[in-house]
């Protein structure tokens, strides 16, 4: 067992357990996007970091990746933090402004004004699909492509992939791309069409010949029934 | 499926054992047969290695020097660091445009010559400089250029433009390069004479153990930049446990402005194979690797040369000098353009044969590293200095450098200065000190440590070159007046943007945004508050990246901001109509304008 103090707090957690872990057994809430239970830690999103050490050693971590250590101090919402968390989801706001999982939060977090020019990409490139597809699918039909801001996410060349057998996962844990449904223009990713409020796979009622998986649709809300 | 691209790729994965791990190797294989790596070609490898085929990609994808897309017979790359453009590299460059019709990024109609901008290549002491597949080429001119673009239109050899070679071991048989050393100031420790093979001896009559006490009775640290004690790195590492434990030496030299482990591997190639040795005897390990920048592929026939030699007189190999059970190779493992791999987990999963993404830490390399197994990186110099301390005793190096600061360092400067090239100097010597040196002394500013370093003012010239005052990896680059500091800024800020690896949010989407701001603040479209976005985008992307890279993208500016503020604030004015300058109305308006069929009553 590893002791360490959360926000004051003593806690005795197993080696291993990550500080999100432990601070998610305290109560204490800690925003994450990048991560999920599950699948593999990642640490890409930059939203769940919270400061450790003291004085002029004391900076920021990823919760989500760092393992619990031995008299650790660790503070999950200081002035540091929150600012820091902040300004993260104002960039990840600024690169997909119409998610709702990122507006959420960023109402969450009492952000009212957009600092940062707007991007408007369908994808964050937090990883939870291309985790989803190898770790628990076992398919490995997506990955990364490129790096730096031309980093880009997707199938072998962008064709059909072979091995993808439409499972749908990498889609129903996308936290950006809710509104993505490619039925009615499959060479665009995102419809947008629940986003107008008029879901083209309800009206359309071609429900079952896609064989969504998503019912009801996460994105609308609504059920092939209703 | 042309046969013969099935039958070599084939061929060059057997070579390496079908092994995933072998990738990169793999893959620089097929991209120098072929002089591109297509779809047919990774899914063959895909195939060959048993990997899935998006892997593949994704490592084809992420380094400069491999292209999806047939590339010319010649490449040539052109650096484009800032040092280069103040030497005139447009010039070269407008000369290779004329020449062969093409822009940068581009491929002549026939198919023989492709020209790429690329970051530096570590000839920054000889710019301007370019890569011609993988023959350096220094001290560009227009001229020059019409000459090479000519030469090559007629033999297509790089080799044989290099007319004559430069000092010391650059026209060696295996090198036989036009690149000089100009080592202008050789010190005591690390180009000191040195007798072969003395160091690992003296190193086996002692333990392990007493290695590594030496190493920290001499208080070396890294100097690679970050400057972590090497003692403790080493003995976190033998204390790790794991089966095996492997020695990585970090040759990437991607901080633009640092030349001198170039240096270092062309003429002290022996005492950096010493130095890792010596840390396998140390460490319990049985293998090392050498990762070597795709940019210095000229040296690696010569580096291959001296393993073989060393393990021909029994300095490599089983039973190093006699030393029963003590057995210990190296195997060189070339880069592929990419700056991010000299970032030791980045260089880890490189030399796994995986994108160079950095790994989480901790776990730390010392404590699970290549493979997974316990593993120490350290800098080409790291590994000279290390031979030097097992020959010399630890309290010959301690006689040098500063306090927290023991031994030499070597400098690379360049820039706008009289003799740019490699010096060894004492720790603990004053930037204005260093600036005599190298005839630098009416520099209006300093970048020291690159980059991801910091740009100074003369008012800093008095500091002292050390781990604890102006830390260094080695790049020092002066700035003469007249310079602009901005943009050498944007400079950086365009260099850090092209070789973030784009996985955390802050480095891949602050570093643009943070470039697009100080861009409008230099053509006059800033406001006073502005400098306070800049400084805290900076700060939040700083304390919130996820490696090295991103916690010093922002430098280049919060430096700036702090040493030069008064370049930033005679730029910005107030907005008088109440409107952000970086705003532009008429082009928000401009479809309600269009639409409605009228002008704005407000904003003419
Ligand atoms: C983006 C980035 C690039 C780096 N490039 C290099 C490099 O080219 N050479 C090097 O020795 N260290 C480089 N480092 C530092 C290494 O991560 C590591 O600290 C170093 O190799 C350790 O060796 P040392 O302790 O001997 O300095 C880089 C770090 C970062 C974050
Ligand atoms: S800080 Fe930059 S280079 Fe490092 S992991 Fe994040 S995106 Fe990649
Ligand atoms: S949730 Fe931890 S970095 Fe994304
Ligand atoms: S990878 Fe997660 S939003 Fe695209």
């Amino acid at each position: 067992m590893i002791t360490l103090t959360i926000n004051g707090l003593e806690v005795s957690v197993e080696k291993g357990t990550t500080l999100l872990e432990a601070a998610q057994f305290l109560g204490f809430p800690i925003p994450t996007l990048c991560h999920m239970e599950g699948l593999s830690p990642y640490g890409a999103c930059r939203l769940c970091v919270v400061e450790i050490g003291e004085g002029p050693k004391a900076r920021l971590v990823s919760s989500c990746t760092y393992p619990v250590e031995e008299g650790l101090k660790v503070r999950t919402a200081s002035a540091r933090v929150l600012n820091a968390r902040k300004m993260v989801l104002e960039l990840l706001l600024a690169s997909c402004p119409q998610s709702k999982t990122i507006q959420d939060l960023a109402s969450a977090h009492a952000i009212r004004q957009q600092r940062f020019r707007q991007e408007y990409e369908d994808c964050i490139l937090c990883g939870r699909c291309v985790r989803m597809c190898a770790e628990q699918m076992m398919a490995n039909a997506i990955g990364f492509r490129g790096r730096g801001a031309k980093r880009s996410l997707g199938t072998p060349f962008d064709a059909k992939s072979e091995v993808c057998r439409q499972c749908g996962g990498c889609i129903y844990v996308c936290p950006a791309c809710e509104l993505r449904c490619t039925y009615t223009e499959p060479e665009k990713a995102i419809c947008g069409g629940c986003a107008n409020l008029a879901p083209p796979c309800v009206q359309k009622d071609p429900f079952d010949d896609m064989m969504c998986y998503m019912n009801p649709c996460v994105a609308c809300e609504i059920s092939q029934e209703s | 499926m042309s046969q013969s691209l099935q039958d070599t790729v084939q061929q060059i994965c057997r070579d390496h054992q079908n092994d995933r791990g072998r990738l990169m190797d793999i893959v620089t294989g097929v991209q120098a047969k072929f002089g591109y790596v297509n779809q047919q070609a990774i899914d063959l490898i895909a195939k060959s290695v048993n990997a899935p085929r998006v892997d593949v990609e994704s490592v084809v994808s992420f380094y400069a020097f491999f292209s999806p897309t047939p590339k010319g017979k010649v490449t040539i790359r052109l650096c484009n660091d800032i040092i280069d453009r103040m030497h005139g590299s447009a010039r070269s460059a407008q000369a290779f445009f004329d020449d062969l019709g093409i822009g940068f990024g581009e491929t002549t109609a026939d198919g023989m010559i492709s020209l790429e901008s690329v970051p530096c290549i570590g000839l920054s002491d000889q710019a301007p400089a370019a890569l011609i597949n993988d023959v350096p080429v220094t001290c560009l001119t227009s001229d020059s250029a019409h000459d090479i673009v000519a030469e090559l239109k007629t033999h297509m050899d790089p080799q044989k433009l290099v007319k004559s070679f430069g000092d010391g071991k650059n026209s060696d048989p295996l090198i036989r390069s036009m690149v000089r050393n100009n080592i202008r100031q050789p010190g005591p420790i690390i180009f000191s004479p040195c007798v072969r093979g003395e160091a690992i001896k003296k190193a086996l009559s002692i333990s392990p153990a007493e290695v590594i006490r030496a190493i920290k009775t001499a208080r070396l640290r890294g100097r690679g930049g970050a400057g972590f004690p090497t003692g403790i790195k080493w003995e976190f590492c033998r204390a790790a446990e794991g089966d095996r434990k492997y020695v990585l030496c970090n040759a990437d030299e991607g901080e633009p402005g640092t030349f001198k482990d170039r240096v270092l591997l062309t003429e002290r190639a022996d005492r950096v194979f010493a130095g890792m040795t010596i840390a396998g005897y140390a460490l319990g390990a049985e293998e090392g690797i050498l990762y070597l920048r795709g940019e210095y592929a000229y040296l690696r026939t010569y580096l291959e040369d001296v393993l073989t030699k060393r393990r021909g007189d029994g300095l490599l190999g089983k039973d190093i000098l006699g030393k029963k059970g003590f057995n210990f190779d190296i195997r060189i493992q070339m880069g592929a353009g990419a700056y991010i791999c000299g970032e030791e987990t980045s260089l880890i999963s490189s030399c796994e044969g995986l994108r160079g993404d950095p790994k989480n830490r901790p776990p730390f390399p010392a404590q699970k590293g290549y493979l997974g197994y316990p593993s120490v990186v350290n800098n080409v110099e790291t590994f000279c200095c290390v031979t030097k301390i097992l020959e010399l005793g630890p309290a010959s190096f301690n006689e040098h450098g500063s306090a927290g600061s023991s031994g030499t360092k070597l400098l690379s400067i360049a820039g706008d200065c009289t003799t740019p090239g490699v010096f060894e100097v004492d720790f603990g010597i004053t930037l204005g000190e260093v600036l005599k040196l190298a005839g630098a002394e009416n520099a209006i500013a300093v970048q020291v440590g690159g980059p991801s370093g910091q740009l100074v003012s003369p008012k800093d010239y008095g500091r002292k070159i050390c781990f604890d005052d102006l830390a260094t990896g080695g790049s020092i680059m002066t700035f003469g007046p007249g310079r602009d500091v901005l943009k050498i800024a944007q400079c950086f800020m365009e260099f850090f943007i092209e070789e973030s690896c784009g996985y955390c949010t802050p480095c891949r989407v602050g570093n643009v945004l943070l470039k697009e701001r100080l861009e409008q603040i230099a053509a006059g479209r800033g406001q006073p508050s502005d400098l306070d976005y800049l400084q805290d985008l900076g700060e939040t992307i700083k304390t919130t990246s996820r490696c090295g890279l991103g916690q010093t993208s922002p430098n280049p500016i919060l430096s700036t901001l702090k040493n030069f503020r008064e370049v930033y604030e005679k730029l910005v004015r107030p907005c008088e109509d109440g409107l952000l300058p970086t705003f532009d109305i008429h082009a928000a308006i401009g479809q309600a304008k269009r639409i409605t069929g009228r002008e704005s009553v407000v904003f003419k």
